[in-house]
């Protein structure tokens, strides 16, 4: 292929690669959000805390992401009182339904490796807090979330990779992110080796530059020099 | 409680037994690729290393969505080539072959680390154990360190077929009638998009619960003679 086209239709595939950075940035960040009160819940040593946030967990991790993705943006509608609710404006536009989807989706894993996390902090840190006088609530806030957040960091890192292949999925439910617009524009063209090619290289590229800020925070976290300890 | 399917059940039925087909067949390449992939990332030539280092993190790089596409659409050409050449005329991916390939590339670049992890794990002495029983190199290959293999990647593949399993619902995309495409299709007749989504979904889950159990009987046939290590 020549490289006219490729200058001609690169401000396009960077709309497109904008599009899938919020959607995996907004997702991976509420998706945090959302799983530190389910990742707490759900290693709780009380059956009936552990139970609900199980169930979320089993079904978001146990189900394609497409299907997810359909319930929300085509299943909803099914329903009038959806229709006729407040909420209406954002269920129908397939950004919104990506990114509640999406968010939903990312916060039951990030709560398993949160669980993950918490039981893999040593009972005797955790001991040593409530010795010092720490209550339950600070010896959560200071020692086992900190220490946790260290140990899930490379889990986390993890997730948000998948996340951003995840994404490609929204284009299914007519979003123009990266795959969508790459579908796009060799619909038109009739050159889908080049233009997939093109959106491959795009994700290779994001997902390095993700991978070295990672690296980055491990380095600003210090996590490495907890091993070994 | 049943939903009423409108007469879909048996589409739905003939849909999930598909999706058990794909991903069985792309799970049979991928174990292959990832075989091979953990063979190349550990010989002792710098090139073979270069080339399984090099599938497994472009593979696993690039979405599984745009794989499948990639190689439904962007074969087109290669494969009609390949037809012309050989002399059978409009030769063409059909979904399933191109689903295949797709997953079974995407599942085997993961595969790669998992059994290179678990060849790392098995003791140099075995090695050394059947070069002074004098068995050739091949040999202690398939009857000493496979089988020892197959033990400690059992957990990592287990996770890593289930990720397949929900894969297979990319495949709609280009068409196959799996269980999403038949769900899709039965949407359209009977405007009852919910329904049939989540009916769907616990099709998934139902099967997930099967692969689990499946996996842990495997796993536990693969460890007798082994006591488990207390965590």
């Amino acid at each position: 292929m020549s490289w006219e086209l490729l200058i001609k239709w690169l401000p396009q595939f960077l709309d497109g690669a904008w599009l899938t950075l919020q959607l995996v940035g907004v997702s991976v960040i509420t998706g945090l959000i959302l799983a530190l009160p389910l990742g707490i819940a759900r290693s709780s040593r009380h059956l009936a805390v552990r139970a609900l946030p199980y169930g979320y967990i089993f079904f978001f991790r146990g189900t394609p992401l497409l299907v997810q993705l359909f319930l929300v943006y085509y299943g909803l509608a099914q329903f009038d009182v959806v229709r006729k609710s407040a909420l209406w404006p954002y269920l129908r536009d397939p950004y919104w339904c990506a990114i509640i989807t999406m968010t939903m989706h990312t916060a039951a894993y990030i709560a398993e490796i949160l669980r993950g996390a918490i039981q893999a902090v040593p009972p005797g840190e955790i001991e040593a807090a409530r010795a010092l006088g720490m209550s339950r609530s600070q010896a959560l806030l200071h020692i086992i979330l900190p220490r946790a957040a260290r140990i899930g960091l490379p889990a986390y890192s993890n997730e948000v990779i998948l996340m951003l292949k995840a994404s490609a999925l929204a284009s299914t439910i007519t979003l123009l992110e990266l795959t969508g617009m790459a579908r796009k524009i060799a619909a038109r063209t009739y050159m889908h080796e080049e233009m997939f090619l093109i959106a491959g290289v795009i994700y290779l590229v994001i997902a390095f530059v993700l991978m070295q800020g990672f690296k980055l925070l491990e380095r600003w976290l210090r996590v490495d020099a907890l091993h070994g300890r | 409680m049943i939903p009423d399917l409108h007469g879909f059940g048996p589409a739905l039925i003939a849909g999930t037994w598909m999706t058990i087909q794909l991903a069985l067949a792309s799970l049979a390449l991928g174990l292959v690729l990832g075989l091979l992939g953990a063979l190349a990332k550990t010989s002792p030539y710098a090139f073979f290393r270069w080339l399984g280092g090099t599938y497994s993190t472009i593979v696993r790089g690039v979405p599984e969505l745009l794989w499948v596409l990639l190689i439904y659409f962007g074969t087109v050409n290669l494969v009609r080539v390949i037809g012309e050449t050989v002399g059978i005329e409009n030769l063409a991916l059909s979904p399933f072959a191109a689903g295949t390939v797709a997953l079974g590339l995407c599942f085997g670049a993961y595969a790669t680390e998992v059994f290179r992890g678990a060849l790392l794990a098995i003791p140099r002495g075995h090695r050394e154990a059947g070069l002074a029983l004098g068995l050739g190199k091949r040999r202690i290959f398939w009857r000493l360190i496979l089988p020892q293999m197959w033990r400690i990647a059992l957990p990592g593949l287990g996770n890593l077929f289930m990720i397949l399993m929900k894969d297979t619902a990319l495949v709609s995309v280009i068409g196959l009638e799996e269980i999403m495409r038949r769900s899709q299709i039965a949407v359209t007749a009977s405007k009852e998009p919910f329904t049939f989504f989540l009916v769907a979904a616990f099709i998934y889950l139902g099967l997930t619960i099967v692969a689990m159990i499946g996996m842990h009987f495997l796993e536990r046939r693969a460890g007798r003679g082994f006591t488990r290590s207390a965590a």
